[in-house]
């Protein structure tokens, strides 16, 4: 994995976890934030809704007691780059994290993953905290579990299941207290941002069709062309922004820029010409479906009718079945898992128009599903 | 003049029982599962009673009536 790592701004020396004074070496000391810096840097959440961060904090910095929870729970089957972060550079997650406290008032951090995470614990040894307690905590390997108000109930010892909004995490979060929820990478940008840098990289996750898949370091705003580079096929379509993104036609890919927005969660991945989009897409469906934490009716039960409409083994149309289904359960959950399922579905449907139009017609399409998307 | 109310759902306590749909019409109908769809959720003063009705009597009190903004 670390081999993979592009040698960019957040990722500058790396290679394996850098210890306390190899940190400071490379990034010099961290110096004081506040809110207007953080504007100025137009920093926007890395952790897929591509929230403006400096929002987010003023919010939370006019609430008393607030705790910050730093999110790698990184559920999204596509992505790497959190966990990879928190591998090689854990030290600049650590100063966001407590950056962050100190621009919200906050003593307590929380920094939530699904996986164990030895490096992190390690450079949390290796730190001397007066005020502030920094903790590490596991929550499950879900994909809703990265959602932020089911992270906060796993936090509390709950399922990993959403939360009706409001209350939001800023007003109720952790333990009943206004809670900071941040993605470890918008956290690692905030350490660069105190050091008088930009937030004007992003880590991506290359899978699929590409001669370096893994991690990367890019410049927001590059074309997706130039984000994926070489390939090692022809390519039938992108997907930008993982299970919750869209398809991108072949022919947007020179033109497409990725800012925050577009990139959500950061995963990319390049569809070859050679397997079936249409099993591809049916099959993530069927895994968002079997996701769902079950507590909306309109998830629970739209998103395995979505799946059951996109399944290329039954025979005849369901097209129109498959959009209706996307549009009936947009934006009636208590989190975005529906709307994420359904974009994804949409895209689909728009970019392999073609390959869905042949199943309609014969059942078929002659390539197998070779499992790209995981 | 008087602010308009809001409808909302709670999608997690709602269980899909129709009963609001059935008492308020209007404005409620059922989706293919049996959960509410809301069609414009601000009620005008016309409707307010009829969609209290539906608020008062959701057995897992999903249904909401809120101040719209």
């Amino acid at each position: 994995m670390t081999a993979t790592l592009a040698r960019g701004h957040l990722l500058r020396g790396v290679g394996r976890a850098p210890t306390l004074e190899e940190h400071v070496r490379v990034f010099g000391q961290a110096a004081r934030l506040d809110v207007a810096d953080v504007e100025r840097a137009g920093l926007r959440g890395r952790g897929g809704a591509a929230f403006p961060t400096a929002a987010k904090l003023a919010v939370v910095a006019a609430t008393s007691q607030p705790v910050v929870v730093a999110n790698g729970a990184e559920g999204e089957p596509l992505s790497k780059k959190d966990r990879s972060l928190l591998r090689v550079a854990p030290h600049l997650v650590l100063d966001g994290a407590l950056l962050a406290a100190d621009v919200v008032g906050a003593v307590e951090v929380v920094i939530a993953v699904a996986r164990p995470a030895p490096e992190l614990e390690a450079a949390i040894g290796e730190r001397t905290l007066r005020r502030t307690t920094v903790r590490v905590a596991r929550v499950p390997d879900r994909f809703v579990a990265g959602e932020e108000t089911a992270l906060l109930r796993a936090l509390g010892g709950g399922p990993a299941k959403p939360t009706t909004k409001p209350p939001y995490p800023f007003e109720r979060g952790l333990s009943g207290r206004p809670t900071l929820v941040q993605n470890v990478e918008t956290l690692a940008h905030l350490a660069l941002v105190a050091r008088g840098a930009f937030g004007s990289t992003a880590l991506v996750t290359l899978s699929g069709a590409v001669a370096r898949p893994g991690v990367h370091e890019i410049p927001l705003g590059i074309t997706l062309a130039d984000a994926v580079g070489e390939l090692t096929a022809d390519p039938a379509g992108y997907l930008v922004g993982g299970y919750f993104g869209r398809f991108v036609a072949p022919q947007e890919a020179r033109t497409l820029q990725l800012t925050p927005d577009v990139l959500g969660a950061g995963a990319i991945a390049v569809l070859p010409a050679s397997t079936c989009p249409v099993a591809e897409v049916a099959r993530v469906v069927t895994y968002l479906a079997g996701e769902s934490a079950g507590q909306c009716g309109p998830c629970t039960h739209g998103l395995p009718a979505l799946a059951g409409a996109l399944d290329p083994s039954r025979r005849g149309d369901h097209r129109g079945e498959a959009r209706t289904f996307a549009a009936l359960v947009a934006g009636r959950g208590a989190c975005r898992h529906p709307d994420g399922a359904a974009r994804f579905a949409e895209s689909a449907l728009d970019v392999f128009a073609d390959d869905f139009a042949r199943h309609a017609k014969h059942r078929g399409c002659g390539r197998r599903d070779e499992g790209v998307l995981p | 003049m008087r602010a308009k109310s809001s409808l909302k759902v709670d999608p997690i306590a709602c269980d899909g029982h129709g009963i609001c749909a059935e008492l308020f019409p209007e404005r409620i109908s059922l989706d293919p599962w049996g959960f509410p769809l809301v069609e414009d959720p601000v009620i005008p003063p016309a409707l307010e009673r009829a969609a209290r009705r539906a608020v008062a009597e959701c057995p897992t009190c999903a249904l909401k009536l809120v101040r719209a903004r």
